[in-house]
């Protein structure tokens, strides 16, 4: 039996510069990369070294702690470097793609017939255990684990957010054979979080859930936490909702297809560009974009709450299907501090007109103030429609103290719901970095 | 702008890391801040931010002060010329004589307040190498509000260098500190110098003249002086229909339109309950102050003056059968304590007759609301983030309990007619009480979760 879920708190920020919803073919990028930092605290291993050529979706490395799990390559071409950062840690893998569609196959059989232990293994050869995301720590999930239920949101509230609903709904058949392998991967349900108007109406081997509310309703997080929500000790995973459907690809067809939809959004991507983009996995972003002028434009590898910030000649995060472009906003603003002022920027705050104006904003990088002391209160709870006390959860994680941020309920939180909070906070607090950081603690201090 | 700009980038120079007077940066930066917003821009997510900040913050407070303080200004002048001049009434006084006159009086104050305030605030800032905060924008005005007009200029400046230095920065600054900072110095001239901060000659400004009085409504009550005509009639029966007290006070014919608009004597911006109210509508409309704690403390009043009226209201009837049965006169009951002692009364019925005779318990509960700083104290000073409860249950529970005790400590307390002062300051101390009780509920909820969690997992 479904059941809906109804988030009161939250904020929509309503931004200038969405995709139109139709979907193009890019421009085939000129390099293509995976990043390591993308899947947070794996430590990589190089399985090959620069100069060798490979298939689209054979492995290029595994992870250290977790030796089945491997990467694979999202194209057939040439190993051509490997970008290394501080203390050697690699950063990049760049492959130069050679313009065939050469690819590993594997015996996939036939999905209905599958057990788990046959549809995990498949899953860590194949390179798309990767895209399934463990809760709590929001990490990579373990090749050990047995998740007590598994959740796909198919409901995008985040501003300027590549809509999944219409990114799924152009890959339905690969969306449900993926559901079905994910079904097979748990003792418990599988859960898909629909908006109202959902091209999804009904699903085999899985839950569907009507959710409705502003942003972050369409966070998987908050959706665990209103159906099934995390105690110390339990595994949830997550799986964005198109890589359900690369996952139901490769059981589909036994070949690593590493489609990628990218959005292209804001006020800074040319009106007649900023639509659906059908890429790659590890796409160059001047596939796209071009070249921009850096110190006017920031280019975003996701949304603007939660974005990696990219410069010229980098690659789009691998779990993001969105690309932001907005206006760098090193600017002065003369009295800006002036209540009442400076509509044009969102706010949710009183102390501006901007929900009065209505209409959507333009938006720029600017702090908009300094960073004070936390001196606010409420406000954090205003925009946080889990049932935890953010400040007090903050301030917890700020004093590394374990046990309290076990009591506040940090198995349940991700960065990204706290992105919000970033957001309207008066303090200009950096929210998601210090969940971030508490995370990693409980990594290494609890595991 | 971008001249102006020019110029501040070259006064900064000597301020910059590595340069002659970089220990002095908060200095320069506070007074760029305060011209410029500045140029900074996010580092990661989120990649936007919202337009508040805590200059922002906390000059909307201070605007939502000014409806009150202008009142303030144009009351304290109003008072003292109105009895300077033997006018038959507040409104009698010219506009802008009575304004110009409270300008002039109220004006050192704030400047004294402000100076003394924020050199402390600046010398802690480059010691400490942080910022200016803004908190003290809002506290340096409010100080000065809250105090007698004719406090001597040294002991403001005293008391507040004790709230800055004891009340906040030894706390580690904005932010850290558990007490009001206003409150604290006002706690402190409070008790430093009673003889300028309660009485009845403080209220009004004396000017050149001894004789006048600056009762206020409290401080008659309490002394049992109030003549009785609230709204031109007899408020309560037995109470107030005691005989008219020796010395005429300055309060006949006060009626509660005159406490709700302010005309009365009291601190510098506390009388004008329209003018809070215009200062908590801009509060709540901003969400700078929090509704909760405004209405939990105005719901609290209320109670606590209900429930006083209630008992005050069988002292009265108590009071009534007494001089209906001829045991006593109603002149006695007020004036001779001797023939109330001869009644020889124990337990309840004393109770019952001390009940009927405090004036402040028969004080119609809502009209609580409209004298001394309650409502003042509850929408500026209580919705103090820092100091109070933070999470959303425990402002409720803060608000409702700070209306509720400063209503009591004013009723109860002989030593001084008004409880909202202590009865914040008590609170402020309860809040983070308050809130690990809240907290420990959700945790606890947590912890319950996982333990059903456990138990299903082993009968699976």
């Amino acid at each position: 039996m479904s059941k809906d879920i109804r988030v009161r708190k939250g904020l929509d920020l309503k931004l200038k510069g969405e995709a139109e919803k139709q979907l193009v073919e890019a421009p085939a990028p000129k390099v293509f990369a995976i990043k390591p930092p993308d899947f947070h605290a794996m430590v990589p291993k190089m399985i090959l070294k620069e100069g060798a050529v490979v298939k689209a979706g054979e492995p290029i490395f595994y992870s250290k702690y977790d030796e089945k799990v491997k990467f694979v390559s999202p194209v057939s071409g040439t190993l051509t470097e490997i970008v290394r950062g501080a203390k050697r840690r690699i950063m990049e893998v760049r492959i130069t793609p050679n313009g065939t569609s050469d690819a590993l196959k594997h015996d996939v059989g036939s999905l209905n017939s599958l057990k788990g232990e046959e549809v995990k293994a498949l899953l860590l050869e194949s390179g798309c255990w990767p895209f399934i995301v463990q809760r709590p720590y929001s990490i990579m999930a373990s090749s050990e684990d047995t998740p007590k239920s598994i959740f796909v949101s198919v409901y995008t509230t985040a501003p300027l957010s590549g809509d999944a609903d219409f990114i799924v709904s152009q890959k339905m058949e690969a969306f449900q054979a993926g559901i079905t392998a994910l079904s097979k991967l748990t003792p418990g349900k599988v859960h898909v979080g629909v908006g109202k108007n959902s091209s999804i109406n009904s699903l085999n081997d899985a839950v569907i859930h009507k959710v409705k509310g502003p942003h972050p309703a369409g966070n998987v997080g908050v959706q665990i936490h209103k159906l099934d929500p995390i105690n110390m000790g339990e595994r949830v995973w997550t799986v964005n909702a198109e890589d359900v459907a690369t996952i139901g690809n490769f059981f589909l067809n036994g070949t690593f297809q590493a489609e990628r939809t990218v959005a292209l959004t804001g006020t800074d991507a040319e009106e007649s560009k900023r639509k659906y983009y059908k890429t790659t996995i590890g796409a160059q972003v001047n596939s796209i974009i071009g070249t921009v002028d850096l110190d006017k434009t920031r280019i975003i590898s996701g949304d603007v709450l939660t974005g990696d910030k990219l410069s010229n000649d980098q690659f789009i995060n691998y779990f993001h299907n969105t690309l932001t472009l907005i206006p760098e906003g090193n600017d002065y603003a003369l009295l800006g501090w002036l209540p009442f002022t400076r509509n044009n920027v969102p706010s949710n705050a009183g102390t501006s007109f901007a929900k009065l104006f209505g209409g959507k904003k333009k938006v720029d990088t600017n702090l908009n103030g300094e960073e004070r002391a936390l001196v606010v209160t409420g406000e954090m709870e205003e925009v946080m429609p889990m049932d935890v006390y953010p400040m007090q959860l903050i301030k917890a994680c700020m004093a590394g103290d374990i046990e309290k941020m076990e009591n506040l309920g940090i198995y349940e939180v991700a960065p990204e719901d706290f992105a919000l909070i970033d957001f309207t906070n008066t303090s200009k607090l950096e929210a998601q970095e210090i969940i971030r950081n508490g995370l990693d603690l409980m990594i290494t201090e609890v595991g | 702008m971008k001249w102006l700009r020019s110029k501040l980038d070259q006064a900064r120079k000597p301020f910059e890391p590595g340069a002659k007077f970089e220990k002095y940066a908060p200095a320069i930066n506070a007074f760029d801040t305060f011209l410029f917003t500045p140029n900074h821009v996010t580092k990661k997510g989120a990649h936007i931010r919202d337009v508040v900040d805590l200059k922002r913050t906390m000059i909307t407070v201070v605007l939502a002060l000014v409806p009150a303080l202008l009142f303030g200004m144009w009351n304290t002048g109003a008072q003292y010329l109105y009895q300077e001049m033997g006018l038959a009434s507040v409104l009698d006084v010219p506009f802008m004589d009575a304004f110009i006159e409270g300008a002039i009086l109220t004006l050192p104050l704030i400047i004294v307040s402000y100076v003394v305030g924020l050199t402390i605030e600046f010398i802690f800032a480059i010691y400490r190498g942080h910022e200016v905060n803004e908190g003290y924008l809002v506290t340096g005005l409010l100080i000065p509000m809250i105090f007698p007009v004719d406090i001597p200029l040294w002991m403001l400046a005293l008391s507040v260098a004790f709230a800055v230095l004891i009340g906040k920065e030894a706390f580690g600054g904005t932010g850290m500190n558990i007490l009001n900072p206003a409150l604290t110095a006002r706690a402190f001239a409070f008790f430093a110098y009673p003889l300028y901060m309660s009485g009845n000659a403080v209220w009004v400004h004396q000017g050149d003249t001894d004789a006048v009085s600056g009762e206020t409504i409290l401080g008659s009550l309490a002394s049992g002086q109030f003549d009785g005509t609230v709204d031109g009639a007899a408020a309560n029966s037995v109470a107030f229909s005691g005989p008219a007290p020796a010395e005429s006070s300055v309060l006949s014919g006060i009626d509660s339109m005159d406490m709700f608009m302010g005309y009365i004597p009291g601190s510098v911006a506390e009388t004008s309950a329209l003018m809070i109210l215009i200062g908590a509508i801009i509060l709540i409309a901003t969400k700078v102050g929090s509704w909760r704690i405004i209405l939990g403390g105005i719901l609290g009043g209320l109670a606590m003056g209900a429930i006083f009226n209630f008992f005050g209201n069988m002292g009265s009837e108590f009071i009534t059968g007494l001089v209906d049965s001829g045991k006593i006169t109603m002149d006695q009951v007020y004036n001779d304590a001797a023939a109330v002692a001869e009644l020889n009364l124990s337990g309840w019925d004393a109770t019952l007759m001390e009940l009927g005779t405090n004036q402040l318990i028969n004080f119609p509960f809502w009209q609580h609301l409209l004298v001394g700083s309650i409502l003042f104290g509850v929408v500026f000073m209580a919705t103090d983030p820092v100091s109070a409860a933070q999470t959303f249950k425990g402002k409720w529970i803060y608000g409702i309990l700070i209306g509720f005790f400063g209503i009591m400590i004013r009723i109860f307390n002989p030593a001084y007619p008004e409880g909202i002062m202590l009865a914040i300051l008590l609170m402020n101390v309860f809040a983070p009480t308050i809130d690990h009780y809240v907290i420990q509920a959700n945790v606890n909820k947590r912890k319950k979760r996982a333990k059903k969690a456990q138990v299903n997992l082993q009968t699976a």
